[in-house]
């Protein structure tokens, strides 16, 4: 089986799951007490103004009519109009999405590096001093909140040792650059202005180790238990035993195979970095996707919730994918196991 | 007696695991010539792969080495430093391991592991083509066909017959002295397992080495060694040529692993020896194997019996015959 | 009554004996025991243990306000002059409760349509059952919970309800994983030869074999859904004040920081170690029960 069908023939699942996903969702946010064009329109609203905006919006027909209307909206691009902000939902998607994906990206590339280092140096030594470092700090890594961190670092970087910006995204003073692309690092790198991409990054370094704490410990710890149990592989003995240096034995042999497990949860981590995106992005101010859904939620404001949770699933669907792909790059027995079925 | 490439005298190996230590190897004596080729057989778990592994160095972490020397060419291993042993690894001693499928790594090609061997067997900068070339001529001397196809191969592609001759030839590469095979082609059909044992020994013979072939079945040591050691629960009870052993085993282990071999003639179910292999965490005092043997002295339980010539080159370590 | 031992063959007795000298020579699993048991107790008795029982709710006492932690007030009290070492005591009983129901809601559920979906592998039913599972399962957890909280009224009760809305496909898929394997094993074939009951097969045959790691991922879960609960509580989808949640005294409590920071940091570390104690507790139970991964 070719790779490209095989990603084509997950795709074609994912559309149905996704499907699925917002019928939920929508029937959910039709169900619900109280009037969604009560809702948008506020309680002074007059009466007839309600009932202009029922008619409008469909919500006098059927459920399954009310959604398949919805779905060729949205089809088109059309996910209706904010309550908050008055705006179209996808405009305020475009808009607010650049900046959540370059905060979640970055935290990407400061944890994995760091799951990998940690672990595979904590699984080498393991029972060392070190090691059991690491398993404390990763028990405690998974088990403390994303928000009581956000919390704690407020704390310690807003209050007690002023070294790093807490609020935001930029600091009073320096001008924004233009927007193009939304994500801030790469429209500061594309207007030449280096000041302001310092700055940024400085700003992105505490939400971003904020939100993924639990994901570097996780990913390390699953990456010491798979270089413990494939210490004692034969095959690690006998590449020693053929010569290879110890080096070279460790960093290529034992660690392809060791990462595997590591990276198939790494799908799961970006999305519960998204999850973790929603709340990070409140506390911290982050102007991002995951502010205006969580705004969007306290003010049961229905068509950005469902938009929220569908522009979600549709990442999380893309990131399983791309992980299968990775996993499958990683793991020939996996490709063979496909080819064969 | 020509010269002696290893020569191990009183090893003893510990291994600590949860419930205790299990004192494994009991002063084990061993020696191979130049050239020489020699058997080891005994039950599975009586310490043959432990005492291989002790001389390439690659015993597991939780592995203790109390006392005992392993000499190679006079200088012992379990003193050398890394560089040392290294040099030793890629130059002189190799070895096949017993399960081909766990010892080939299942994420890379058979071409980037046995390049990697190659590359590091030499001390000469070869190039990619180079290591490529001399890959493809190994894979032929073990008899692959189409070896370019199965360097791009992943071990899961290949045939179990086909991983163990790839473990094989990676030995190959590094052992120029010395190639030990441990019990080659165990899991394979008997037919398949007899081509391996010819293989090897075709090998061996071309390549003039010395090899150690560990088996737990009589049978496939006798054609291809000049000397047979057998081992039961980590010692050495007899040593003798090939040809002494099977016609006058004298030790009453051999004389009863002798007896459960099944016989083309018929005759019913071979009889087997009582009792099992001792645990190694309490084992017996003085010899290992007198809770099965028939002619259990009294001394038997009080001292450890040490290999003795009983002339023409046969050994054994037993209270019957001082 | 037969005791629990004598039920066990002499092979199963020595390999629980073997599993329980690792488990307590593991000092993280007995940390997390002794961690878990503690909070219990505090849920459990805190209207009689708690110094000051009336800071459970609307109670306010200005003289008493905003002070530092002393030997009083060991955490402090809050801007209503509440006693917080109280209020994290009742808020360990909220958020304990929440676990249960939310466990007792979804483990049955959740099991049973595994069960089912498993049993009738490859059948319509698997497809459906299946199918649905997955729609759970396409988006992260906290997010859906947000949504579905946001989208029903605030309160502690809906909490409940959207966390166990998005729980139970992970037991669905797990066992229906253990039962698509334990399916084909001889005494279950065994059982449909001589025509036994599907539901006798079912509950009697294959899920007293799933029910080990069905017991280990529960108690694994309890820490990840006092860990959701408390964040739908921090950003005020939860328990309501002056409802003494965790999660909600955090969120409170952070806007005195860093004056008053007691009313924030004691209640964060309280969530920390709750669901701390109940990770290493169920990795524990894990090697325990020599359960191999869920």
């Amino acid at each position: 089986m070719k790779i490209t069908a095989y990603i084509a023939k997950r795709l074609f699942y994912s559309i149905f799951v996704l499907l699925g996903l917002s019928m939920f969702i929508f029937t959910l946010s039709r169900v619900v007490p109280g009037d969604p064009a009560r809702l948008a329109l506020g309680p002074l609203a007059p009466q007839w103004a309600v009932d202009q905006l029922r008619e409008k919006l469909h919500l006098n027909d059927p459920l399954p009519v009310q959604y398949v209307i919805w779905l060729m909206n949205a089809l088109r691009g059309d996910l209706g109009e904010s309550i908050v902000s008055k705006r179209p939902v996808s405009q305020d998607v475009l808009t607010f999405f650049p900046a959540s994906f370059e905060l979640v990206m970055f935290s990407t590339i400061i944890s994995v590096p760091l799951a990998i280092l940690i672990g595979a140096l904590a699984g080498r030594r393991a029972n060392s001093i070190f090691d059991n470092i690491v398993r404390v700090f990763s028990y405690v890594g998974i088990a403390v909140p994303t928000f009581v961190w956000a919390v704690l670092a407020l704390f310690l970087f807003g209050y007690l040792w002023k070294v790093l910006p807490i609020m935001g995204q930029l600091s009073v003073g320096i001008r924004r650059p233009p927007v193009r692309t939304g994500m801030m690092s790469i429209d500061a790198l594309l207007a030449g202005r280096w000041d302001a991409f310092v700055d940024h990054l400085k700003h992105m370094i505490l939400p971003a180790l904020c939100m993924s704490v639990g994901r570097i410990a996780q990913e390390a710890r699953l990456l010491r238990a798979g270089i413990i149990e494939n210490l004692k592989k034969d095959y690690i003995v006998a590449a020693i035993s053929y010569g290879i240096p110890e080096r070279r034995v460790m960093m290529t042999y034992l660690l392809k195979p060791s990462l595997i497990p590591m990276v198939s949860i790494m799908a799961l981590d970006l999305a519960s970095s998204m999850g973790g995106s929603f709340i990070i992005e409140t506390i911290f101010n982050w102007p991002g996707f995951g502010r205006y859904g969580m705004w969007a939620m306290l003010n049961k404001d229905l068509n950005a919730v469902v938009a929220s949770v569908m522009i979600v699933g549709i990442f999380f669907a893309l990131f399983n994918i791309l992980v299968d792909v990775i996993i499958a790059y990683l793991d020939p027995r996996i490709r063979v196991m496909e080819r064969a079925s | 007696m020509n010269e002696q490439l290893i020569e191990i005298h009183d090893l003893y190996v510990n291994y600590k695991i949860y419930e205790g230590i299990l004192k494994v190897l009991n002063g084990v004596e061993f020696r191979v010539g130049v050239k020489e080729k020699v058997g080891l057989i005994g039950e599975s778990g009586c310490g043959k792969t432990t005492t291989m592994r002790s001389v390439m160095r690659i015993l597991a972490d939780n592995a203790i080495v109390p006392k005992g020397s392993i000499l190679y060419k006079g200088r012992d291993i379990l003193k050398m430093s890394e560089e040392e042993i290294q040099r030793i690894r890629r130059e002189s001693i190799s070895m096949i391991f017993q399960d081909p499928t766990a010892a080939l790594n299942p994420v890379f090609t058979v071409g980037d592991q046995l390049m990697d061997v190659i590359k590091y067997s030499t001390k000469e900068n070869l190039t990619k083509e180079e290591m490529k070339e001399r890959a493809i001529k190994v894979l032929k001397e073990v008899a692959l066909p189409d070896p370019e196809r199965i360097l791009k191969n992943y071990p899961i592609m290949l045939s179990g017959g086909m991983r163990q001759r790839i473990c094989i030839a990676m030995a190959l590469v590094s052992a120029n002295e010395l190639l030990i095979a441990d019990e080659p082609g165990t899991n394979l059909d008997v037919t398949i397992q007899d081509q391996i044992l010819r293989l090897i020994g075709r090998l061996v013979e071309e390549r003039g080495t010395s090899i150690i072939l560990i088996s737990h079945a009589l049978g496939t040591v006798k054609g291809l060694v000049d000397r047979v050691y057998v081992m039961y629960a980590g010692n050495m009870v007899e040593v003798a040529p090939t040809k002494e052993l099977f016609s006058e085993p004298i030790h009453p282990y051999t004389i009863g692993l002798f007896k459960t071999v099944p016989k083309l003639t018929g005759g019913g179910i071979p009889e087997a020896i009582k009792g099992r292999i001792p645990d190694y965490i309490n084992p017996p005092q003085g010899c290992r194997f007198f809770p099965r043997c028939e002619h259990a002295m009294p001394i038997c339980k009080k001292e450890k019996p040490s290999l003795k010539s009983v002339g023409g080159g046969h050994e054994v370590a037993c209270f019957l015959y001082e | 009554m037969k005791s629990i031992g004598s039920l066990l063959s002499e092979d199963q007795r020595e390999s629980l004996k073997r599993n329980w000298h690792k488990f307590s020579t593991n000092p993280l699993s007995i940390v997390g025991l002794i961690t878990v048991l503690t909070i219990t107790f505090m849920a459990i008795f805190s209207p009689w243990i708690a110094p000051y029982p009336q800071s459970w709710g609307r109670w306010i006492d200005f003289s008493q306000a905003s002070l530092p932690p002393s030997w009083k007030h060991p955490c402090g009290t809050d801007i209503y002059g509440r006693d917080i070492l109280s209020r994290i005591m009742f808020g360990f009983r909220y958020d304990l409760l929440m676990a249960v129901c939310i466990l007792a809601m979804v483990v049955p559920s959740g099991t049973f349509l595994g069960l089912v979906a498993g049993y009738y592998h490859g059948t319509w039913i698997d497809t459906v059952i299946m199918r649905i599972t997955d729609i759970f399962l396409a988006i992260p957890s906290l997010v859906l919970a947000l949504a579905i909280c946001a989208l029903l009224e605030p309160s502690l009760f809906n909490s409940m309800m959207a966390v166990s809305l998005l729980w139970w496909p992970w037991y669905s898929r797990l066992a229906y994983s253990l039962t698509s394997s334990i399916r084909n094993e001889y005494f279950v074939q065994a059982a449909e030869l001589i025509g036994a009951n599907p539901l006798y097969i079912m509950f009697r045959e294959i899920l007293p074999n799933c029910l080990s790691p069905i017991f280990t991922k529960m108690t694994l879960d309890v820490g990840w859904v006092i860990l959701i609960g408390s964040t739908l509580s921090f950003v005020g989808l939860g328990a309501q004040e002056p409802m003494p949640a965790l999660g909600n005294m955090v969120a409170v409590g952070s806007k005195y920081m860093p004056d008053y920071w007691w009313m924030t940091i004691f209640p964060a570390l309280a969530i920390a170690f709750t669901i701390l104690g109940f990770n290493l507790l169920g990795d524990g139970i894990r090697d325990l029960l020599a359960v191999e991964e869920i």
